[in-house]
């Protein structure tokens, strides 16, 4: 196993350099000046000179090295510095990545946005398996039954209609006509005390349900057809011979066993919780990561999606290592050698 | 003395009979195939019957809601919803079968050359999986946000911004085809009439497009399907967060993203193209359901 996660770990540093590389090189092809957004009347010389102070005159590969140095070296030992409140070496003349908009640190900004996203984006995920797993036990438990028509086409619809469209109609009823929620989302309230949380509840429960039902309706889907599987299998059969209760073999044997596809498809999409962010935090105008991608796409922030974007995709190897480990502890017909 | 055997018809079935048969069972898939059908005809043809100019601005009737003349209201400039909502169908379609069509071939493409090949399998998969592995949505906003310009000037606001969005999406939604293609052709490479034709000195290419290809199809029109409803969404979901088509030249996400902000005044303007992306959406995935279940042999009552 140990042997197995070395190996994947060093797979996982080259497929990293080589998004890392492929996104700082489409970022630098593109023909767009970070200066562009500046008034016209700025002499050429000044504007050298901003671009200078960017670091925009040297070489292409001398400024891939020099993010790279960042990224992985002196971030880190940043946050290395900052949680344990030590310091390592001359910690002011290191170099961090800073965003040209605001000039300030980018993983300071990420640090201030990420807590909403986790909250509204990470709990819906929650919310989402909560639901999913239930109706997935019983509509293939009762297959073909009143309950699993209508959870099937429900899981349906609910994957095909996207959230951007789910959000606005809840918008439209919930508060445009019912007037119960806010629309907007206030990342400024503080929860002091029971009104105040009373009022957190309610501005987030409709991004929360929104995504919720989103994410519930995909993986309902695949936890029905893991039950189905697993159902007429000969050891469902050997367990309600042998005299158990219904209960204990559908939820003790059958859940238990199906589980194991679904905990890695929950897995996998931990990830897509950030993408997922991308569109709900703009409907829901909460300003987390999604919404500051945007804003610095927009505003041709380079560093800032860089980072951004590249820590998506560490995200992504890292849960897909994440997965594929954890098939093997839960499935011990899984061997990794 | 010779008995007269009867005459008994011969009960020739073509595997797309069967395909047909079983397909036709599927009742959510014909709906879907019907609905599907609905929106494609009422699209193309509605401005026959509606013809209004989708981009006509009547300053005299803003924001107006159900009429004769406007039977699904009107915007904030006096543009009639209904001839906005089967403009920015076309356009959503046409985009939806482009990039299905570009991620098709390439998936093909890519499954077919790492199935059969066994040296390009290792590199060709190795690329696949550093494409699952690229943050997909950002990568495409940035992509859109910084080339937009060019390929305007390039090829004109119009076709330009199409040229990219379709270009994008097909690109980046390639993977599973190509796995799945892999998959199919790594069986069926071993079955004896390939064995049979390599025998004979059937050429490679001939091999692959004569006799895997066409025994690789049924996995590649599920793709197929899944893959324009894969490209609707994101192309409205693009256009949602404003780096998709023009206002315009919109497309149904555009309108839903235009109409968000008159969300109190207009809902029908969230409601129409919102309605409409989601039952194509929805009928398409219905369809690749049935066709999924009538092109797997295993699945068939014979």
């Amino acid at each position: 196993m140990i042997r197995y996660i070395t190996r994947r770990l060093m797979f996982a540093v080259p497929t990293l350099i080589a998004i890392s590389f492929a996104i700082f090189a489409l970022l630098d092809l593109a023909p767009n000046d970070p200066t562009g957004q500046l008034p016209l009347t700025i002499p050429p010389e000044v504007r050298a000179q901003i671009r200078e102070s960017l670091g925009l005159d040297q070489p292409f590969h001398l400024r891939y090295a020099k993010w790279m140095e960042q990224f992985f070296v002196n971030e880190p030992l940043n946050l290395i510095e900052e949680a344990f409140d030590v310091e390592i070496g001359d910690s002011s003349t290191r170099p961090r990545i800073r965003s040209w908009a605001t000039r300030s640190p980018v993983v300071d900004i990420i640090a201030e946005r990420l807590p909403q996203t986790l909250w509204v984006v990470g709990l819906s995920y929650v919310v989402g398996i909560l639901i999913a797993v239930p109706i997935g036990v019983i509509s293939a438990y009762r297959q073909y039954s009143w309950f699993d028509q209508i959870g099937t086409f429900v899981s349906m619809v609910g994957f095909s209609v996207p959230t951007f469209f789910t959000g606005l109609l809840a918008i439209i009823l919930f508060s445009v006509m019912l007037q119960w929620l806010p629309s907007i989302y206030d990342t400024t309230h503080e929860v002091t005390d029971l009104t105040s949380f009373w009022v957190q509840v309610k501005q987030m429960l409709m991004p929360v349900m929104v995504l919720a039902l989103y994410n519930a309706a995909q993986l309902s889907r695949f936890m029905r057809s893991a039950m189905l599987d697993n159902l007429n299998l000969d050891y469902v059969r050997t367990a309600r011979s042998k005299g158990l209760r219904e209960r204990a073999v559908l939820l003790i044997h059958v859940l238990r066993n199906s589980m194991i596809p679904v905990v890695t498809m929950i897995a996998l999409g931990v990830p897509t919780i950030f993408s997922g962010a991308i569109i709900t935090e703009q409907i829901f105008r909460v300003n987390g990561l999604g919404q500051l991608l945007i804003v610095a796409i927009q505003g041709a922030d380079i560093p800032l999606v860089q980072t951004l974007t590249f820590l998506f995709a560490v995200l992504i190897v890292l849960f897909n290592l994440i997965a594929d480990v954890l098939y093997g502890i839960l499935d011990p017909r899984i061997r990794y050698d | 003395m010779p008995t007269e055997i009867p005459d008994t018809p011969r009960t020739h079935r073509s595997l797309w009979v069967d395909v047909w048969l079983t397909f036709r069972q599927h009742t959510g898939a014909l709906i879907g195939v019907g609905v599907f059908a609905g929106i494609v005809l009422a699209v193309f043809l509605g401005p026959f019957v509606h013809d209004v100019d989708p981009q006509y601005l009547d300053l005299q009737a803003r924001n107006k809601g159900v009429s004769l003349s406007h039977p699904l209201g009107t915007d904030n400039l006096g543009r009639d919803t209904l001839a906005q909502v089967f403009a920015g169908g076309r356009i959503s379609l046409a985009v939806g079968f482009a990039a299905m069509f570009l991620s098709l071939v390439l998936g093909t493409a890519v499954g077919t050359l790492a199935g059969y090949f066994r040296r390009l399998d290792g590199p060709l998969m190795r690329f696949t999986d550093l494409f699952l592995a690229l943050p997909l949505l950002p990568l495409l906003l940035v992509i859109i946000m910084l080339f937009r310009d060019t390929l305007r000037n390039a090829f004109g606001p119009e076709t330009g911004i199409f040229l990219l969005i379709v270009f994008v999406i097909g690109i980046t939604s390639w993977m599973q085809t190509a796995r799945i293609v892999r998959g199919e052709v790594l069986a069926i490479k071993e079955r004896e009439f390939i064995t049979a034709a390599r025998s004979i000195g059937t050429r490679e290419r001939r091999i692959v497009s004569r006799h895997i290809l066409p025994n690789a199809l049924s996995p590649i029109m599920v793709s197929a399907t899944l893959g324009i409803a894969n490209a609707i969404i994101t192309e409205s979901a693009l256009s949602f967060l404003g780096l998709g088509f023009p206002p315009d030249f919109p497309t149904w996400g555009r309108l839903l993203f235009d109409g968000a902000n008159f969300i109190t005044i207009t809902p029908a303007r969230v409601l129409w193209p919102g309605l409409a992306i989601s039952l194509t959406v929805l009928s398409v995935n219905y369809i690749g359901d049935g066709l999924r279940d009538a092109l797997d042999p295993r699945l068939r009552d014979t």
